[in-house]
């Protein structure tokens, strides 16, 4: 329980910090917000107004701890060119996020999972190294040219698929591969080598000495075992979709608060690009919790401390 | 009567030069369409809306005592019945129409229209359109948050309404038209408060049905409006979050009817000579100006014969060809559209010669050093570099500052901020069309402060009272001496070439084949970019 709460705590520091880091980074941007609202045809009075208004005048520890007591409430503020309370702009994008983050985490199990135990079985043949080239692929190209091919082939070509937009099971199969791509390469590299690994454990040897079938020895013995240290792994993956969200979501159009983000960083809109940041933050963090939380449940023999 | 008579006839006279001429009477109404836009869409209030998407949408919701002839730059009363002029130019006198309904079923008076405009002038409104009322008696004093009502508007009846002016302001009627005048009721905006651009309630000839954030807007046909016949369609779609490429995309694929932000350049020569679209691409002119914006306070561009040389030294047609002969060049600030546009005027020639004997005469034969600051979205850089190697030619060394577009503007808002900067992608586009429009807050003094937009710091005294002396001519009678006015002021400019105008842009829409109507709607001037009440579908007819 004490480890419950130090991690805890610590994650609260983590979250103040990157707020402050985050804050500061904006403050410096050349960009002045009270003159951004204004718009092009303000007098000099209406800059000063809204200045005023937002508290843009004040020194920049003032500003900061005015924002970190408004999200300590729970606050993130206005934004300043979609007129609209960060946290409901956040809020009603955060459903196709999650959506989609469901849809990337199945496909990159089912991809990665398949080709790293098809690659694990077939160890040293052309299979192998084409599917560890695949990997490769997976794990280095950009998202955004992944998913730009997808589009191209499954949508425009072929027309399997809409060409983006949001709303039906459709939609969400060619963003869901785009995003779960990076982490299929990586599943399939830990699966090989942790079935790998597995395979030529002694209680294996003992099941087939036993006579088992094979498919019964690697769906009942083998998988489960070699599966393991991967689970461990979707928690911390939060990470990696949060940040490709916004690529992905900007490509094929869907309304999550990757394209939100995209959006306000483009404008400048520092509001929203805080707000974004903290909820992301507060998520891989969670993530990581959960992630360290869960290990010791699956695998008993890791120790909290 | 008299105005009615005459917006009638510029109508008949309309439809006489369009090559399919389109009766509101023999359109029949119904059907709808679906536009895309990339970026969502901030707010509807037309107090504080200010951005390529909401601008034309918050005219289709709301309604101003003027609007103009659509697919023109030509003035015509709106929620105004007819208007009247004092002789000195400094009292106008609305009369409005009866039976106006809100989309709430509350009859619009004169009262909404005072509340409306004193709405925009107070300081909490945080309205970027406060400064277009300037000229109104009491201006000053509601403005700094002082009074709460504006000493110069008076509800004579509740369908009377008169402005006192502080100066006679030939521009009024285009702030009267313009989207800060329109037209909103108290009790909604109350109601909503700083929300209520999230559920605007207007007058216009849409109403706002549904609204899901980051996907989707749906208008319907507001069905009590006053203008029977208006809108041509039931109900609209826009879809926003989809890239310029995807939206097209779809429209090939029948999807989608309007991509509101224009076809790709990348794409734009493939969609003009594709034979399904070669029909349905629409050009037209631009109130926009795209220039080299020339610091008049830094090195070297103090001394006017190096920015005389700078405007001889870039090769216009070469920027033109970059961008897919999408602009036409320029010789002067104003565009071609605008009244007071000097047709005759020839401009500084591409002459590289000349160009460099003036770098001569100005002692820097040897060369010198600077920097160009560019906006750094496709293709502004191209561009920005194309203008480095002309500019080399002549031995400016310019050193690109590509950077994102609010970091631009910063810069040019600092008096030693910028030496010279490549307006495009945040150039000026005219809020109404008026030669005063592109003065002001570009060219003249009172935008060369801190924080302004005047980039080039130019500052003319003598060309400021000679722009307050045009805008006093109120009289429609003496319009053309008021255009010399401008037209004399802009060739002064020239002179000191504190700008090196570069192109003016045009524009391109593409529509689906099923949208009908003239080809001026699709690239209105005013209501950008395209005018959602008059085009009509096809399957209904």
């Amino acid at each position: 329980m004490a480890y419950v709460a130090r991690r805890l705590l610590q994650s609260l520091l983590i979250l103040v910090g990157i707020s402050l880091v985050t804050f500061v980074l904006l403050y410096l941007v050349p960009a002045d917000p009270a003159r951004q609202i204004a718009g092009r045809s303000a007098t000099a009075q209406t800059v000063e107004n809204i200045r005023e208004q937002l508290g843009l005048n004040l020194p920049f520890y003032q500003q900061y701890l005015r924002y970190l007591g408004d999200l300590l409430q729970g606050n993130l503020g206005r934004s300043y060119l979609q007129k609209t309370e960060v946290a409901e702009l956040i809020w009603s994008r955060l459903p196709a996020s999650l959506l989609l983050m469901a849809g990337a985490i199945a496909c990159e199990l089912a991809i990665g999972l398949t080709m790293g135990a098809i690659a694990a079985l077939r160890r040293g043949t052309t299979v192998d190294n084409s599917l560890m080239v695949v990997s490769f692929v997976g794990v280095s190209a950009p998202q955004f040219v992944i998913g730009i091919l997808l589009l191209y082939v499954f949508a425009v070509r072929l027309e399997w698929f809409p060409i983006g937009g949001y709303g039906t099971f459709a939609h969400l199969v060619l963003p869901s591969v785009t995003l779960g791509f990076l982490g299929a390469g990586w599943y399939s590299r830990m699966m090989r080598s942790s079935l790998i690994d597995v395979l030529g454990q002694d209680y294996i040897r003992t099941a087939r000495a036993k006579g088992l079938k094979r498919a019964q020895i690697l769906f009942v013995h083998a998988m489960p075992n070699a599966i393991l240290p991967i689970i461990a792994m979707i928690g911390i993956d939060i990470g990696l979709f949060m940040s490709g969200i916004v690529v992905v979501e900007s490509v094929f159009g869907w309304p999550g608060i990757g394209q939100l983000a995209w959006q306000a960083i483009q404008r400048i809109d520092i509001p929203i690009i805080m707000g974004v940041t903290m909820v992301s933050a507060f998520a891989i963090v969670i993530g990581n919790l959960l992630a360290d939380l869960i290990a010791p449940l699956v695998d008993p023999r890791i120790k909290l401390r | 009567m008299k105005k009615l008579l005459l917006s009638s006839a510029a109508i008949a006279v309309l439809a006489l030069a369009l090559p399919a001429p389109a009766f509101s009477q023999e359109i029949k109404q119904g059907g709808s369409m679906t536009v895309t836009y990339k970026d969502d869409v901030s707010t509807l209030d037309p107090a504080i809306g200010y951005d390529w998407q909401n601008w034309s949408m918050i005219k289709s919701l709301f309604d101003g005592l003027m609007d103009y002839e659509p697919g023109t730059t030509t003035l015509k009363p709106d929620l105004a019945e007819s208007y009247e002029i004092s002789p000195d130019g400094q009292t106008f006198t609305f009369k409005l129409r009866q039976g106006v309904k809100f989309h709430n079923g509350r009859e619009l008076t004169a009262e909404d229209v005072k509340y409306s405009i004193e709405r925009v002038v107070n300081p909490a409104t945080q309205s970027p359109g406060a400064g277009f009322f300037g000229s109104i008696k009491g201006f000053e004093e509601a403005s700094a948050g002082k009074a709460d009502s504006l000493s110069g508007i008076t509800v004579v009846d509740p369908y009377t309404i008169e402005f006192e002016l502080s100066r006679p302001d030939a521009t009024f009627l285009h702030v009267a038209a313009i989207n800060f005048a329109h037209v909103v009721p108290k009790e909604e905006v109350e109601k909503h408060g700083a929300d209520f651009g999230k559920h605007p309630v207007g007058s216009g000839a849409f109403k706002l049905a549904e609204w899901t954030l980051g996907q989707k807007l749906v208008f319907e046909r507001f069905a009590d409006y006053w203008n029977k016949g208006l809108p041509k369609l039931d109900q609209i779609t826009f879809e926003v979050g989809q890239e310029p490429i995807v939206a097209l995309l779809r429209l090939q694929k029948g999807e989608i009817d309007i991509p509101g932000d224009g076809i790709p350049p990348a794409k734009f020569i493939e969609v003009k000579e594709d034979p399904a679209f070669k029909d349905l691409v629409i050009q037209g002119g631009q109130l926009h100006t795209g220039y080299v914006a020339m610091n008049v306070k830094i090195k070297p561009f103090d001394d006017v014969k190096v920015r005389q040389a700078v405007n001889m030294a870039v090769n216009k047609d070469r920027i033109v060809r970059i961008i897919n002969g999408r602009a036409i060049p320029a010789n002067q600030p104003l565009p071609p559209t605008m009244p007071g546009y000097a047709k005759d005027y020839e401009g500084y020639p591409y002459d590289v010669e000349k160009a460099k004997a003036l770098m001569a005469e100005a002692g820097l034969a040897d060369g010198v050093e600077t920097e160009l600051f560019v906006m750094n979205t496709d293709p502004q850089p191209r561009i920005a570099q194309a203008i480095q190697q002309d500019l080399a030619a002549i031995g400016i060394k310019a050193s690109v500052k590509s950077l994102a577009q609010a970091n631009v503007i910063a810069a040019g808002g600092e008096p030693d901020g910028a030496p010279m900067i490549w307006s495009g992608g945040m150039a000026w586009i005219a809020d109404f069309p008026d030669p005063s429009n592109f003065y002001g807050p570009i060219l003249g003094c009172g935008g060369a402060v801190q924080g302004g937009w005047n980039w080039s710091w130019y500052c003319n005294e003598e060309l400021d009272s000679q722009a307050a002396a045009a805008d006093a001519i109120v009289d429609p009678a003496r319009k053309a001496e008021r255009e010399e006015t401008w037209r004399n002021i802009y060739l002064k400019i020239m002179e000191d070439a504190p700008w090196a105008p570069i192109f003016n842009e045009e524009r391109f829409s593409v529509r689906s084949a099923r949208i009908g109507g003239a080809d001026e709607l699709f690239v209105d001037p005013v209501h950008i970019p395209v005018h959602y009440d008059q085009v009509y579908a096809k399957d209904v007819q």
